[in-house]
């Protein structure tokens, strides 16, 4: 390690420094190309990992300086209440649709999630990482760690999640002939939280935001409080 | 002082959510109690919108830099991804357009029975 190295790996503030830069730096591109592949969260992992590697800096030296951003994580999701308390009235009106979609959705993702990294011979950190990947990544965080999986690989997979929602479902709403908007919105806020409800136009599709917004907090409530729940049940197939 | 005081009841709940899942023996994430709580607190006016509203909007609009680190850490386990790039990648693909496919059914299947009973 040479001395540059060993300067930033003890520094108070790199951490700091290099998440924040890397993720305005990425910001500002995907303003500029407006491209949901060039989503700032991933390529701001991209950007921090690598300089890590080539400068051999280990992970633990980086967030004994980052972690001081990521510590508000739990009260800045706990903020979520706000909106869901802002759309109160549109959650009572339609209640059971939204409780029972948004439920069997979530239970249906956990089983297609399970399923197909089991068989595609995945290990159980990684199938464990994915079962809470449609939800939005405070809450999924949260919800890895308590069943075990791995903090990167759910952010990939909720990466997946919001681009999958953001480039194709739209099209698949047209060719599928889904044309129920309160339907629409609910299906993208379950499945690819704020970056697929994202790609609805806030002029002409503002029940599917209000929908998909309000899916986002209730399939990350329903997800993490019946994952923990269901997820013995799996363990014992796994073994 | 105005901000002080919204982060301030922001970090109260997040408080006494930590609190409950002290207490509390199931594996939800502190942060569901903290919705929950303060979801409450607004039902019932204990704590009124605009006592938090410009410091919890803030955090929702910046709420991507709180997930840098934590995802940093996937470089600690790069050895165990590699070789199940393309798997990890279907299967969350897969899962995705389920979980979509379900809901839209589901939902709407509801809400067309629910007008035919009106």
């Amino acid at each position: 390690m040479n001395s540059i190295s060993q300067m930033l790996a003890s520094s108070a503030y790199f951490g700091v420094f290099i998440s924040l830069g890397a993720y305005l730096l990425m910001t500002a591109v995907q303003k500029k190309f407006k491209s949901p592949f060039l989503a700032p969260l991933l390529w701001t992992l991209i950007i921090i990992i690598s300089f890590l590697m080539v400068m051999g800096i280990s992970f633990e030296d980086y967030a004994q300086s980052a972690s001081k951003i990521s510590f508000f994580l739990t009260p800045a999701t706990i903020c979520y209440a706000l909106p869901l308390y802002r759309q109160f009235n549109v959650l009572k009106k339609n209640f059971l649709a939204i409780i029972l979609g948004v439920t069997a959705g979530c239970i249906g993702h956990f089983v297609v999630a399970a399923g197909t990294a089991i068989m595609l011979g995945l290990d159980k950190s990684i199938v464990c990482s994915l079962i809470p990947k449609s939800i939005t990544t405070a809450i999924a965080l949260g919800v890895t760690e308590e069943i075990g999986g791995i903090a990167g690989i759910t952010v990939i997979g909720v990466c997946v999640a919001g681009l999958t929602g953001n480039m194709f479902f739209k099209i698949m709403y047209k060719a599928l002939k889904i044309k129920n908007p309160v339907a629409q919105g609910l299906a993208m806020g379950t499945s690819s939280h704020a970056l697929g409800t994202s790609s609805f136009d806030p002029k002409t599709e503002e029940v599917q935001l209000a929908m998909g917004s309000l899916a986002i907090v209730v399939a990350g409530i329903l997800t993490a409080v019946l994952v923990p729940c269901i997820y013995p049940i799996l363990e014992s197939f796994m073994g | 002082m105005k901000y002080l005081k919204q982060l301030m009841i922001i970090m109260s709940v997040s408080f006494l959510a930590e609190t409950i899942k002290y207490i509390l023996p199931f594996p939800i994430p502190a942060s569901i109690y903290g919705i929950a709580v303060m979801f409450l607190c607004l039902m019932t006016g204990i704590i009124k919108e605009e006592q938090i509203a410009d410091v919890a909007d803030y955090m929702i609009a910046i709420m991507p830099i709180f997930f840098i680190e934590p995802s940093v850490a996937l470089m600690n386990s790069l050895g165990l991804v590699r070789g199940k790039v393309l798997q990890i990648l279907l299967a969350a693909f897969l899962s995705t357009v389920a979980a979509n496919l379900i809901t839209a059914i589901v939902s709407s299947l509801i809400m067309k029975k629910g007008n035919k009973d009106e």
